[in-house]
């Protein structure tokens, strides 16, 4: 129910975006989504790959501060009001989320959005209660 | 005519300067040997006692006393006076977390608001003058070592502190203030907030400035005069000695800090051998303090780097001259007039839990104010992939620095390794201002 998530700490400044992504092209890594948060100084570099340990392993080797985290993806019908229905529901049960972001299924009619809650099981829970569908993680590492 | 605060001492002839020396400096050492067990121990480990002193250059005899020994003797145990003569107690920062006490008896405060007014005397203050007192207030000797000096002299002090530069401004307009005495950069921080708020100080009557605390140069001197247009002098002095009033730059001559001999024997060494240096050359000051009771210091190495000389003065007085201090022998920086060691800042991050201490310290000088900024890189034992966690431990590495060090500075994470190591030392501070 849970998805693998790397998260890359990376210094504001030029080239390093290139760098990382060059290095998980060598190691023949594929990045099936990503988000990035970013403040004056640092940023936050959050994949989902096909390969989680390949990807660790070339970035450490690298140097670069890494680490796993699991997420939770959640399908949603990719039409108005597809994500304001799940938002609503984790309202109601009062479940925070640390972070989110969403990509597109490249066939199909749904959209995926990957959430990062601070009680995960609490979180999943809710979701499957009122229906929604949470995608196993080897189904987007695959995909 | 140069004036004097105490015309028979600052023009004393050499030969009776030196019978004074002596004599003073025979007293200390008997006083130092009788009551700090620190100096009867070090003494007795070099075979030497009171009586060995014969002549000023014994004083060579003698081992030196560094910031160390005091960090050790926290916080009374140098003391050569008991607690209940001791009527003041000041602090400076000491090179890891505990500060550097030093206490003052009655007779120290005295002699010390002496040598003060005799300090601003030298600078060309008077009774009269308005002195505008920006250092600050508080454990750091700088602001209540020059306001007991200026009462002593009889002029009007004002006891305003560093900070709040607006209202700084609008006193010394209001109130007539002739006289400034703060750090250098304080004052050219000053100049740019004056012209901003259209506050033109050749309108003042500021006519001489007396700065301290923090070295600077002869370029800034001339920009602080051309800005503020009064005369820049320098100070010298430092909380072991005794605070503000060390030494000072004379209006007349404007060329070297005289050393007030009668209660400070200076020497020069060799920082690395700590052998005597000539007159002339350039090396580290050693001071024994020759009348303090509260805590009196045997050759008390400084750290500063500067050069003596005993040739005459133009203003008359006798004594020896020190030159403008041009850097430190160890690798204490002073950030907007506050002392800072390195190590200071890494017990600091070593506390902070998770942070290990790979750090870089980066000290620049922006708008005329010293800015230091702490690089701490970021490894797997303290990244959050939450923005907001990593942001609260850059705020927490500033507010300790702050509350434990009083100095503002910017936290920045940064990736590993971005910090050079260099032949396993790694460099740990780079300083771009240019003085």
């Amino acid at each position: 129910m849970k998805v693998e998530q790397i998260s890359i700490f990376i210094e504001n400044k030029s080239g390093r975006l290139a760098e990382v992504t060059t290095i998980l092209g060598f190691a023949g890594v594929n990045i099936r989504a990503l988000s990035l948060a970013d403040t004056s100084d640092f940023g936050i570099l959050r994949l989902i790959v096909n390969d989680c340990d390949k990807a660790i392993t070339a970035l450490k080797d690298k140097g670069f501060t890494v680490s796993k985290t699991e997420v939770v993806a959640v399908e949603v019908p990719d039409k108005p009001g597809g994500l304001a229905s799940i938002l609503h529901v984790l309202d109601k049960d009062s479940i925070n989320v640390e972070y989110m972001y969403a990509f597109v299924e490249r066939c199909g009619a749904n959209a995926v959005i990957i959430f990062r809650f601070d009680e995960t099981e609490k979180a999943i829970a809710s979701l499957l209660g009122r229906g929604f569908n949470i995608l196993e993680g080897e189904h987007l590492y695959g995909m | 005519m140069p004036n004097y605060f105490n015309e028979e001492f600052e023009t004393l002839p050499r030969t009776a300067l030196d019978a004074l020396q002596l004599k003073r400096l025979k007293a200390v050492i008997e006083r130092v040997y009788s009551n700090v067990p620190f100096y009867r121990a070090s003494f007795d480990s070099f075979s030497i006692t009171p009586d060995s002193i014969k002549s000023l250059e014994d004083l060579q005899k003698l081992p030196f006393t560094t910031k160390q020994d005091m960090r050790d003797s926290y916080p009374y145990a140098l003391f050569a006076a008991p607690m209940d003569e001791i009527v003041r107690i000041h602090a400076s920062s000491g090179t890891t977390g505990k500060p550097t006490v030093v206490g003052y008896t009655k007779q120290d405060i005295e002699n010390w608001a002496d040598l003060m007014a005799r300090t601003l005397v030298t600078a060309g203050a008077h009774k009269g003058d308005i002195i505008h007192n920006a250092y600050g207030y508080g454990l750091f000797t700088g602001g209540l070592g020059v306001h007991n000096g200026a009462e002593r002299l009889g002029a009007s002090v004002i006891p305003i502190s560093g900070g709040n530069t607006a209202r700084q401004l609008m006193i010394m307009q209001d109130f007539g203030s002739t006289v400034l005495t703060c750090t250098p950069s304080y004052s050219l921080f000053m100049a740019e907030e004056a012209r901003a708020e259209g506050v033109d100080f050749r309108k003042l009557k500021l006519r001489v400035g007396i700065f301290g605390a923090e070295p600077w140069s002869e370029s800034m001197r001339q920009e602080i005069e051309e800005k503020l247009n009064l005369t820049a002098l320098d100070i010298y002095g430092l909380s072991e000695i005794m605070g503000p009033g060390v030494a000072q730059e004379c209006f007349e001559g404007k060329c070297g800090l005289h050393i007030w001999e009668d209660h400070f024997l200076p020497e020069i060494i060799n920082p690395l051998t700590g052998e005597s240096l000539p007159e002339g050359d350039k090396g580290e000051l050693v001071i024994t303090t020759l009348t303090k009771q509260g805590i009196p210091l045997i050759r008390y190495r400084t750290r500063d780097i500067t050069s003596i000389t005993y040739e005459p003065c133009v203003c008359g007085r006798t004594h020896a001259r020190i030159s403008r201090l041009s850097g430190r022998s160890d690798d204490m920086l002073i950030i907007r007039g506050v002392n800072v060691f390195p190590s200071q800042i890494e017990s600091i991050l070593v506390r902070i839990e998770g942070v290990e201490p790979h750090y870089l310290l980066i000290v620049d000088r922006k708008d005329n104010l010293d800015t230091l900024e702490i690089q701490v890189e970021v490894d797997e034992r303290i990244f959050s992939d939450e923005i907001k966690v990593l942001q609260g431990l850059a705020r927490r590495i500033e507010k300790e620095i702050k509350d434990m060090l009083g100095v503002t500075c910017s936290a920045k994470l940064v990736e590993p390794k971005t910090i050079q190591r260099s032949e396993g030392k790694a460099v740990r501070v780079i300083d771009k201002r240019k003085l």
